[in-house]
């Protein structure tokens, strides 16, 4: 089993803890685990990407392929076509719809989501409104994480408990939150036709 | 033995501990700046090792070299450029009797993310005729680091470990084993060993020339260096170092017959595993992350029938990383595929300024102090400022090496070119800004030079400025810089107009002005009121 994941974004959207949560829930299921970061220049408002990866036998590469990521994870619509190129032709692209339009030569939005309707397998979700919905506005990231979750090789109650160790010390209000986020995510994604 | 997910960088900083380091120093320069955050983190909770941020690389090499001369271990962490600024104590210190265990760790940039050049350390290493240790994951960052202490004890040199951004900020599980104590204090025994008159230097090259057939007979032995021959396969051969092995691996199990494979983690070169691998193949593949360092030496030893295939000979990318799929072309595997965009134009987006940075109200400052039709130098530094570059600010002109902007603004207004104006960063000031404003100062030089005052070094995530910024206008009045002509100016907003007036006078006066404009960095004031709030949560995994 081999599972690699890009996680797309803008520096600053929290593209690292949201890799953070399912990594730390893969190794605690056995799996071994690698994931790169980014630091520096490239974090202050420009693209961002990770590489994750997933594997049942140790893994070589920091870096993932071309056209071998199962899926592409991103905070953001146009960020998440970025990295087309790595996802495999039946990997999945979960983006949240939600545009960060920090450039001043931002592209149409429609035309941006009709390129991700493109991909064979997609699922979009407007992760803040979603968030909004369940009253925590910040928690955009834990939304895609629940999106996201459907097709992770980890189990849905191993990604909470890692949810709620990382909010932990911020207190049992923030983890409830958080959690909240993550079913919402999980829930919205499920009505979708990326499924 | 116990468990932990780590960075690269982490795990380098966790061998250290380990190895019984007294001390660490460092200047922050991605990708090396979390070695010196773990440590640092360390001696919060457990008091030690002593571990200090400086002034600049040069500083933080000889503060690491005093503790070797007084028996314990120390360790020094730099990016591949500061390696540059640390060059002069750094390549001496290869001739004196190193007494406790002084290792430097080098973090090369390839690719280029957050640097002015792609310089391979290893060269340095060379040219120091020292031992240089390349680790290929987080595990071997911690083990190498560890080692690298023993052999620098072992042979009485310091020994570098070189990594690269792709390892130093990735994570992986590192298996740790026992830590060992810290060595007593224990002075040089032979100080004229450390004295590098002429007279001594000349004996210490040689000795030191002499001990380079240990520290090859060392490389040769070590289980870092690894060769397998393949009994069927006759015709390629594989070098690898560092991390490309990782990325070779990658694409192994695609090959049809697996090829020889000499790996390369320990240097100096291992010639006679080389001269192995070579006799037994056609043709060698070499992948290296940086230059085309083994190749080039290859090239010099080894029997014209066999073809070396590289970065020189062009089958592998000459500029940028390695990764998994640059090097399927020199394997003679087929291009990877992905899916594409078709006929959609993607913009880039590049890293800028947060909204509201001071650095931003600076810039608007300047801007408005130029008269529109006048033609002005502006140099600028390395920091975030770095991107005023970029627009909508296009307010600087240079940014060349960490506190170049004000001898290049100098050299510009000695050569007519006038006015001249310097920006340049509190911590790149004081990095290495300062000596050339006491040329400025001793000449008296018609030019400007603003130092942008955000209370912290920003570009690598807000550690402290070496000196409290207060102190800023004091040192350069101390330096002797005229009263008159120095000025403290809030960059706020609501100041703009105020301190363009200021700057436009400033601009006009014949000589020598410094003007600092202060206002503290947005995410380190964030990152206080944070924490003031309550504990974050970090961006650490979780431990298993
Ligand atoms: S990190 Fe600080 S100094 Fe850098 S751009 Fe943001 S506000 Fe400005």
């Amino acid at each position: 089993m081999k599972y690699d994941i890009i996680m797309a974004g803008v520096g600053g959207q929290g593209a690292l803890s949201v890799s953070s949560i399912i990594a730390s829930s893969a190794m605690s299921e056995g799996f071994y685990v690698k994931q790169s970061e980014l630091h520096g220049m490239s974090q202050r408002g420009g693209a961002v990407v990770a590489h994750l990866r997933i594997s049942d036998k140790p893994i070589s590469s920091d870096m993932i392929p071309v056209g071998a990521a199962s899926m592409i994870l991103s905070m953001e619509p146009l960020e998440s076509l970025r990295y087309l190129a790595y996802l495999s032709a039946d990997g999945m692209l979960v983006t949240s719809t939600d545009p960060m339009k920090n450039i001043a030569n931002y592209p149409d939005l429609g035309e941006v989501l009709r390129q991700i309707e493109l991909t064979p397998h997609h699922v979009m979700l407007d992760s803040d409104q979603v968030a909004k919905k369940t009253g925590s506005a910040h928690s955009g990231n834990m939304v895609m994480v629940g999106a996201a979750s459907h097709f992770l090789p980890v189990r849905a109650e191993t990604i909470e408990k890692f949810i709620s160790q990382m909010f932990a010390r911020k207190g049992e209000k923030v983890v409830t939150a958080n959690l909240k986020a993550y079913h919402a995510g999980r829930l919205a994604a499920e009505g979708s036709p990326g499924l | 033995m116990t468990q932990k997910v780590l960075l690269g960088d982490e795990a380098v900083a966790l061998g250290a501990i380990d190895a019984g380091i007294h001390a660490a120093y460092a200047y922050p320069g991605t990708p090396s700046t979390e070695i010196l955050e773990y440590l640092l983190a360390h001696k919060q909770k457990h008091n030690k090792p002593f571990a200090a941020w400086c002034a600049n690389e040069k500083t933080s090499y000889e503060e690491a070299l005093g503790v070797s001369f007084a028996g314990r271990r120390a360790m020094v962490s730099m990016k591949h450029v500061g390696l540059n600024v640390a060059a002069d104590p750094f390549i001496n210190s290869a001739l004196v009797t190193i007494n406790g265990g002084l290792v430097v760790v080098s973090a090369d940039d390839p690719g280029m993310h957050s640097s002015q050049n792609e310089q391979d350390s290893r060269y340095y290493a060379d040219f120091a005729h020292i031992v240089c240790l390349e680790p290929a994951n987080q595990q071997e960052a911690y083990e190498m680091t560890r080692e690298a202490f023993d052999v620098s004890e072992r042979f009485h040199i310091p020994v570098m470990v070189r990594i690269v951004t792709r390892l130093a900020h990735s994570r992986s599980v590192v298996n740790v084993s026992e830590p060992r104590a810290e060595s007593p204090l224990s002075r040089a025994d032979s100080p004229a060993s450390w004295i590098l008159l002429p007279v001594n230097a000349r004996r210490q090259w040689h000795k030191l020339l002499e001990t380079q057939k240990d520290l090859l007979d060392y490389s040769e032995r070590s289980a870092y260096n690894s060769l397998r021959l393949s009994k069927d396969n006759n015709e390629l051969g594989v070098i690898t170092t560092g991390i490309a092995k990782n990325y070779y691996l990658e694409n192994l199990s695609e090959l049809d017959s697996e090829p020889s494979h000499l790996h390369i983690g320990v240097y100096p070169l291992p010639v006679e595993k080389i001269r192995k691998l070579v006799s037994h193949v056609k043709r060698v593949l070499i992948l290296e992350e940086g230059y085309p360092y083994l190749e080039r030496y290859l090239r010099g030893i080894i029997e014209p029938a066999v073809r070396i295939q590289g970065k020189l000979s062009g089958e592998v990318p000459r500029e940028g990383e390695l990764t998994p799929d640059n090097i399927r072309n020199a394997l003679d595997l087929p291009p990877h595929r992905g899916l594409e965009l078709s006929g959609f134009a993607l913009p880039n987006r590049p890293p800028r300024l947060c909204t509201g940075c001071p650095h931003a109200d600076s810039f608007h400052a300047i801007k408005g102090a130029v008269d529109a039709n006048e033609s002005v130098f502006m140099a600028s530094d390395i920091g975030c400022y770095s991107l005023g570059a970029l627009p909508p600010y296009s307010a600087i002109e240079t940014c060349v090496c960490m506190g170049a902007s004000i001898g290049m603004a100098k050299g510009a207004s000695d050569a007519g070119l006038r006015p001249a104006i310097a920006t340049i960063g509190d911590s790149t000031f004081l990095h290495s800004g300062v000596t050339a404003l006491m040329d400025c100062i001793a000449a008296d030089t018609d030019m400007t030079v603003i130092i942008l005052d955000n209370e912290t070094v920003g570009m690598t995530g807000g550690q402290p400025t070496i000196l409290p910024d207060s102190r800023l206008e004091s040192v350069v009045l101390g330096l002797g810089a005229k009263p008159e002509h120095v000025y403290v100016l809030s960059a706020h907003p609501k100041q703009n107009e105020r301190n363009a007036e200021i700057i436009h006078q400033e601009i006009n006066y014949n000589g020598l002005s410094v003007i600092i404009t202060v206002r503290e960095c947005l995410e380190t004031l964030r990152r206080k009121k944070r924490d003031k709030q309550a504990e974050p949560a970090g961006s650490e995994l979780v431990a298993v």
